[in-house]
This record gives C-alpha cells, structure tokens and sequence, in this order.
C-alpha cells in the first residue's frame, strides 16, 4: 500500500518522508488549506482556511495523507467532547467486546444510549486512533485536552513542553499554554511524530529558538538510575478506588525494578484548577474577540451599526459554553477586579511553577500521576453536569502541567472493572521529552495494555490484530 | 439538631456572596459584545466568580507574576524583511460582505443601545 501512494504522490518512486503515506487526522482547530476548519462552532461553518498550519504542513511535507478533521468541544472548551455544533463523539469503546462483557445486558434501545464519552476536548482525534481509521492525530492540548481524551480512549497522548512545537494556525484558546497534542497507539510513534513537528517556526515567537534533533527511544533495560516522583496532592478527592489502586501498582512496577520511588510534594496543586479558571477565561474573553463576522466566520444579517451586528454575530455564532467564558473573563479583567483575580492568578501560576521546579531540583527524573479521576462516564450520566463544572472536575490531574508548561504523557495502563481504558500520565522536565518518552516506553512495554476487540473488524479481518500486536511492541 | 444548624448554615452563606449588580452585568455585555442569553447565564457568572474566590486564600506576598513560561528566553525577532503577502484574494474569499478590496462594514460609531432600548434578558433585572 506504501509503493501505491508513493506512486500516486512522486511518481518517481521515492519515499517523501518518515511520514509517507501514514493516514492522520487533524483537529479541528487547526488550519487545513482549503479544507473547512470549524472549531466546532457555528461561527467559523462555511470558513475554508487560506493556508495550513505550520504543523499540518510539516506533516503533508513529511508525506502524511490527511484523512480528515476530528470533531472537538466548541473551541476547544470542555472535557467530554460533547459540546461542539457536530454532536458528541461516541468513544469507540463502547462498541467493544471489553466494554460489552462487563455491562448487563439491556435492550437494543438501552444499548443504544449506553455509549460513553471520548474525554475531551480532543476527542474526536483520540476516537479516530482509537478505532484504527488512522495512524495519529493531531489534538491541541491547554489543561489537558489531548491527555483526558487519549485515558478514555486507551491512547498515547503527548502534551509537548510549551514552546517546542509551533501553535502558528492552531487557533488560539489560551495563548500562554496551548500547544498541539500528538495521539497515537505507541510511544514510538509519538516520538515518531515529534521528530517531525517539533522545532523553531519563524511564524510562532513563542517557539523556542534550539535545535531540535529527532531522536529514536532506547529500549531501557536498566531503570535502577530512576528517580520517579510521586506527588501526594495528586490524590485528589474523586480519585476512584480503581485508578489509585493502578497508580500504587505502577509505582511498585518501577521499584521492584530497581527505580527510585519517592513521595514528593506540590503543595499548591488545587489551585492550579483555579488559577486556570481565570488565565483561561480572561485570555478567552481575548482570543474570541476577532470573531466579528467582518472579515471571516459567520455574519449576522443585522445592519443598524458595526455594534450591533458584531453583537449579533457573536450571539448567534457561539454557544453558551463559549459566551459564558468570554464573560467571565471580561469580569475578571475590569479594572476594579484586574489585581485580585488576574494578576492574583498570575502570580499563583508562578508559584505552581515553582513546586515543579523544586521537585525536579531534588533530583526527581519524572512524576508518575493518574490522568484522569475515573474512566469514561456514559454521555447520559455526563451531560448532568454544566460544561464549567466538568471541565474543573476533569481538568484537575491535567492541568498543572500546563501552567508550568511541562512535557506530560498518557499511556494506557489497564482497564477498569467496567472493561474501559485507564491510563496514568507521566510528567517530565522543560524540553526533556526524550526522557520522558524513553521512561514511558519502559511503562508501556510493562503493562501490555490490550488491543481493543472491535466486533466487526473481529469478524472481517483477522490479520488486523496480529498487525496491531507489532505496533505495540515496535 | 446539630445537622439541621449546620445544613442552615451552609445555606446562609450561599445566600451572603455578593451577588453581581446589573450595571456591572450590563457594562460586560458591552464590552465582551455578548450576552447573558437567561437567568442562567447570570447564574454561571456567579458561579464563577464564586469558584475564582478561592485563589484569595493563597498567600501571594513578594511573588512576581508570571506572564509565560518562557520568560526566561529571548523573544525570536526576525529581519524586518517583507517575506510574504500579496494575498487579497484569498483574505477576502472567507468575508461575506465585501465591494472591491474592501470588507463592507455597517455604520459606526453608534453605540450599543442602552439596557432599557435594546433586547437583553437583563432588562427585567
């Protein structure tokens, strides 16, 4: 299949690139040239992007086929993938023969609404990997977007060091700790990925300016020089039974190997959920500015005067969770309460920066952390809840890291009780993702996480599962 | 008894939070361009600023903001070379509204009608 897209492509005969002919999905916040980018939202329907983002180019460079856009929250708000003008997305794994087995058995019509939610707000391009339609998928990653999403849906997902990979088409939710989030079904093929999309991008300032070298993951036999840290906070209230009893066995895999297992703190964890509560919002309030409908996105029919249309555009363009954000964080930023809300929330980000810091002065190598607080909930069960609260509840394991703008990686571990995916996230030094991808790949090779049985690819192919089997261990 | 005192009191607090006035609610419509569609919509501001409260508990004395986390690095400046453009074209394709290489705007400088003229779920506040 490889000879035929090459030929289709060059028609020389020459490979592309490490990426050539490799079938991946891409967000849909993301700038496709030509191809509709939606984010999701009635506001950017209909908008066809003039140009493609700096990392979707350097895929199409590389040789990547670009199978199409994932679905996502609006905007990328939320954590369930459940509230994008699309629908929400159904996690392949509730079609699984795992998933299937362990629930009791109901009619076709309970079936039916049985189905549980990806995570979010990548959900879509953690659905598609999930599913086998594609190889890797792009996801975008702010408090956890691409990480929640890859633990439900049994994926690898890696949330690159702030700076690393340019956010130039990526369009922005928060400006100060987005980036583009890599999903696949290995960590090989994460570091695969990376290779490929980190590095200095003239369009993106925010990019650091080293070289990047590409690099291959060692396959570590030797663990005893590892210090893994374990933050007590990370304990969280909600955690389930399940996932701290799978974070206690991890850390027993790693000593009975020889690692270094300590308990460390980062005392100003709670906050971090609040703290980013506000920078988001008030960066939100910021970036959903630019949707006037003047000169791209939906256009409202109202006429009377530049207010009242850009009013009318905005009212009928976004939904509640989006509206709701941009008021908040205009609240935030008036003058009256800029120094007690903003520039308070600055200040404790610095202050969670500054326990990851201490942390790995202490010679800590990498934290082992669960990602999420339990596994998937049925939609029906999920959509109780408003946005807002969600998203606070669910963001809470994630999100630090990216306040601090450290590297952070999900691996599939196990699955639950109710026969769903459960991972634990990794959390590693500024710009030292060799080491933590090396650490994970270790992890990975340990827990022999399970393929998902699909009934109807079961019963068509066989040979997808002996081909799946080698991803795993490539 | 001791259980019903303590529910009572939780419930006096909630009722305690300033609750946010309607200029301040009318002012943000104005500025963010964007309404509070229903009660709801009020009710989720609340929340919010309820939930924001919390980080007053945090001592923050001699801490510095923090803006980035690269705020240690050099900002990249390229050359002030022009590199690129010449794209009206497709700048404009995505507009709906446009005549020649202009995107056609509604009159300005009108403000925003005020709370009682317009239509905002506000105005029964």
């Amino acid at each position: 299949m490889q000879g035929s897209f090459t030929g289709l492509q060059t028609g020389i005969g020459q490979p592309l690139g490490i990426l050539d002919g490799i079938p991946i999905a891409v967000k849909d916040n993301f700038n496709t040239a030509g191809i509709e980018t939606t984010c999701a939202s009635n506001m950017l329907k209909g908008y066809i992007s003039p140009y493609n983002a700096t990392v979707v180019q350097k895929l199409l460079d590389h040789g990547a086929v670009l199978l199409g856009k994932t679905n996502l929250d609006e905007f990328a708000m939320g954590s369930g993938s459940t509230d994008g003008v699309f629908g929400p997305v159904r996690n392949p794994w509730s079609y699984s023969k795992q998933y299937k087995e362990k629930s009791v058995p109901k009619s076709h019509s309970e079936e039916e609404s049985d189905w549980v939610i990806t995570g979010g707000s990548s959900g879509g391009s953690a659905a598609a990997v999930s599913s086998f339609t594609c190889f890797a998928a792009l996801g975008s990653d702010t408090g956890g977007s691409t990480r929640n999403p890859a633990a439900h849906c049994g994926v690898v997902g890696l949330k690159p060091t702030y700076g690393l990979i340019s956010r130039h088409g990526l369009i922005p939710l928060v400006n100060s700790m987005d980036v583009p989030g890599i999903l696949t079904r290995c960590v090989d093929d994460a570091a695969v990925l990376l290779g490929s999309l980190a590095g200095h991008d003239p369009k993106d300032s925010t990019t650091i300016q080293d070289d990047f070298k590409p690099f291959e993951l060692p396959n570590l036999t030797d663990v005893s020089k590892l210090s893994i840290g374990i933050p007590k906070e990370y304990h969280a209230p909600g955690l389930s039974s399940e996932i701290l009893a799978l974070w206690s066995k991890a850390a027993d895999l790693f000593k009975n190997a020889g690692a270094k297992v300590v308990e460390v703190s980062l005392p100003h964890t709670r906050y971090s959920i609040v703290c980013y509560h506000v920078l988001c919002t008030a960066e939100v309030a910021s970036n959903m500015a630019r949707f006037d409908g003047l000169e791209y996105g939906h256009r409202s029919d109202m006429k009377d005067s530049t207010e009242s249309m850009y009013a009318a555009t905005r009212r009928e363009g976004f939904n509640d969770v989006v509206r709701g954000r941009i008021l908040s964080g205009n609240y935030f930023l008036l003058k009256q309460n800029y120094e007690k809300y903003f520039v308070k929330a600055q200040k404790v980000r610095r202050l969670i920066a500054n326990d990851f810091v201490k942390v790995f002065r202490s010679g800590v190598d990498v934290l082992l952390t669960p990602t999420t607080l339990s596994d998937a909930a049925p939609y029906t069960e999920f959509i109780q809840e408003d946005n807002r609260t969600r998203s606070a509840q669910d963001d809470i394991l994630t999100q630090a890291a990216n306040m601090a703008g450290l590297p952070a990686i999900n691996v599939p571990t196990a699955l639950s009780e109710r026969g769903l995916p459960v991972g634990l996230q990794f959390i590693g030094r500024s710009f030292q993702e060799k080491q933590l991808l090396t650490v994970a790949k270790w992890f990975e090779k340990q827990v022999q996480f399970p393929v998902i049985e699909l009934e109807e690819v079961k019963r068509h192919d066989n040979g997808v599962f002996q081909h799946q089997k080698s991803a795993s261990f490539s | 008894f001791l259980n019903f005192f303590f529910f009572f009191f939780v419930r006096i607090d909630g009722f305690v939070q300033q609750k946010v006035s309607v200029e301040v609610l009318d002012h943000l419509e104005h500025l963010a361009l964007v309404d509070f569609r229903d009660s709801e919509g009020v009710e989720r501001l609340q929340k919010a600023i309820q939930f924001a409260d919390q980080l007053q508990e945090v001592n923050t004395d001699g801490v510095e903001p923090m803006d980035s986390v690269l705020e240690d690095r050099c900002l990249y400046l390229r050359e002030d070379d022009v590199t690129e453009g010449n794209c009206t074209k497709e700048l404009l394709e995505n507009a709906r509204e446009k005549l020649e290489e202009y995107f056609v705007a509604p009159p300005g400088n009108i403000p925003l009608p005020k709370l009682e003229e317009r239509e905002t779920f506000l105005q029964g506040s």
